[in-house]
């Protein structure tokens, strides 16, 4: 029998996603999957996982999940959070560990995850991934039809989440190095497909301004607060596709950038789409957080799209063993001994940073 | 050759527009590139995704570049040509009481008619689904007979139940889950538009073609209780369907006043 991490608390909103369920738009279905996905792909290299495993997805707070199985290797990559992992569920103190690296977790172990700083989402990435039935080829969680992921909607209180391993590789836990977070300083777009429904002087606003994120961000859409857009022809358009990173501007002249879990059409103007290189950095924004944009042509987008990924691909080779024994894995420490030196290891690492 | 537009939509995906209002002939050309480019399977394309007079086709811009899709497009637009088929044609249970009709007699009234002409004329058509969106299995069926068409409430509902049958302007719209709703609600389908268990799956598809068919409350309340048993078997006929443009197109973009 498996075992399963419990639920002590849901943290504010707490998914499973992978990389999203494509091919079912036509029929209203959103591709929906992780808001940044390249977090994600840091998170299941980080345990060893294909990239397309689901993982939990913690937005602004985590949760606090106890260990109901023999052991669990976790990892943690995206915002940054106070992460604690504690002996027990009785216990108020534990040792804290950092993001990005990957940790192993015993029966009775609790790990608690504060809030979220520098970024709106944290993903846990789960050795062999989550028990989880796909839906149409997709474990991510689609809110509003209540399909995907653990029972169709967030984590909440007393959930037992089923794991697909009962042990784990046994090997020590990995970091990744140089992988970076930095926002671009303007994200880059493609004008249109409505940019004809805008004056010129409109889109200079629009480019020429900052915006910063309302609190109405989820993952559907991020609202954006800034000067308003006025419509030259009207803003309602008879219903049309939606891309990712879609620009839509309501009557109300506020942009809303549209995310994962985005309607797979809509009746508004849109009056630039965010490249794809870009998006996974955006929708890691923070509420609160200001933001610029710029126009591209469609040939730089591409360029930035092969950079993207050959970015992203490299990433399992950034990942290198944690601690000070990094070099004797070779030697003739058994891999389990190693892993308790390496806890030690990781405990100093982790208090003075 | 119809009049159309390329327009991007990032870099992973392209607009293919037909026009910018309801017309059942927009309806044909959208549905039948879209036909085409599902039997061309270019390599690249991830998905194509038909609206009311769009298509969006999503794709991956490093093993397709957006000039490549552009120009097959291009070629595939020069040969097509408006297509007369088969089609999947439903008729699905529609109760039409006012117990279960909120704006029925809303609906009559502000169309000079009686509740029972309402029923009638929305009953009374061949629907062809224009699009599916907004929701999963959430279609979008036209065109209703002008009296009916209406513009959305000044303040929409909180809750819908699923299968509430609305008028959205000049289309009627099935809603297939429980939802926020500003439409005027004229009647209700027991057939679930989007299942949930035992597997996910939708019911009606872009291009299928649905009429009405009035039932009571007692009857729908039957073929509730069939629906939650998971008995309830409604099966489309393949039908050969003639596609007629309407006589004049209508002008009125989707979801304004009027």
């Amino acid at each position: 029998m498996t075992g399963v991490l419990r639920v002590l608390s849901p943290g504010l909103l707490t998914t499973v996603q992978d990389l999203g369920r494509p091919g079912y738009q036509s029929l209203g279905i959103p591709v929906g999957g992780a808001l940044d996905p390249v977090s994600l792909r840091a998170a299941n290299a980080l345990v060893g996982n294909t990239p397309d495993i689901g993982a939990l997805e913690i937005a602004y707070v985590g949760p606090t999940l106890a260990v109901d199985a023999d052991e669990v290797r976790l990892s943690f990559a995206g915002a940054e959070a106070l992460i604690e992992i504690l002996p027990d569920e009785a216990a108020s103190a534990g040792y804290r560990i950092s993001t990005m690296r990957s940790v192993l977790l015993h029966r009775g172990e609790v790990v608690r995850i504060g809030s979220l700083t520098g970024g709106a989402v944290l993903y846990v990435g789960v050795e062999g991934g989550l028990a989880v039935e796909p839906v149409l080829g997709s474990v991510s969680t689609y809110l509003r039809g209540g399909i995907g992921g653990w029972q169709g909607r967030a984590l909440t209180e007393g959930d037992q989440l089923p794991l697909r391993l009962d042990t784990v590789s046994e090997r020590q836990e990995w970091q990744l190095e140089g992988f970076d977070l930095t926002p671009p300083q303007r994200f880059r777009t493609i004008v249109g497909p409505q940019s004809d429904h805008f004056s010129e002087a409109t889109i200079e606003t629009f480019f020429n301004s900052e915006y910063t994120i309302g609190t109405g961000a989820d993952r559907m859409g991020m609202r954006l607060l800034g000067p308003l857009l006025e419509h030259s022809r009207g803003f309602n358009i008879t219903s049309d596709g939606i891309a990712p990173g879609s620009i839509q501007v309501p009557g109300n002249g506020l942009p809303i950038v549209l995310l994962a879990d985005r309607q797979t059409v809509g009746g508004y103007t849109k009056i630039a789409t965010v490249i794809s290189a870009d998006l996974p950095a955006l929708s890691r924004l923070p509420i609160g957080n200001k933001l610029r944009f710029a126009p591209v042509k469609i040939e730089e987008a591409e360029a930035a799209r092969r950079k993207f990924v050959a970015d992203v691909e490299s990433l399992p080779s950034r990942i290198v063993p944690i601690g000070r024994y990094a070099g004797d894995l070779a030697g003739d420490l058994t891999p389990r001994l190693l892993d308790c030196n390496l806890i030690g290891g990781v405990i100093d690492a982790s208090v003075g940073a | 050759m119809p009049d159309y537009r390329v327009l991007p939509a990032g870099d992973t995906a392209l607009v293919v527009e037909f026009g910018e209002q309801i017309d059942r002939q927009l309806s044909t050309w959208v549905l039948a590139l879209a036909r085409r480019l599902e039997e061309s399977r270019l390599n690249g394309v991830i998905e194509i995704v038909p609206t009311i007079r769009s298509l969006i086709v999503h794709y991956e811009p490093l093993a397709l570049s957006a000039a490549t899709l552009t120009a097959r497009i291009v070629e595939l637009m020069r040969g097509l040509h408006s297509e007369e088929g088969l089609a999947r044609h439903w008729h699905l249970p529609a109760c039409y009481d006012a117990r279960i009709a909120p704006d029925l007699h809303d609906v009559a009234a502000r169309a000079g008619i009686t509740p029972a002409q309402v029923v009638e004329r929305h009953s009374g058509l061949t629907y062809h689904v224009y699009m599916l969106g907004f929701l999963p299995g959430m279609a979008y069926l036209g065109d209703v007979p002008d009296e009916l068409a209406f513009p959305r409430m000044a303040t929409p509902r909180l809750k819908v139940p699923a299968g509430s049958l609305a008028i959205a302007t000049t289309l009627t719209c099935v809603y297939p889950v429980d939802t926020p709703a500003g439409w005027h609600l004229i009647g209700r389908s027991p057939v679930p538009f989007f299942e949930r268990h035992p597997t996910v799956k939708t019911l009606l598809n872009p291009g299928d073609k649905v009429t009405f068919v009035p039932v009571s409350l007692r009857e729908y309340d039957d073929l509730m209780a069939q629906a939650a048993a998971g008995t309830l078997r409604i099966e489309p006929v393949e039908e050969f369907v003639r596609e007629e443009p309407p006589a004049e197109p209508k002008q009125r973009p989707f979801g304004a006043a009027a």
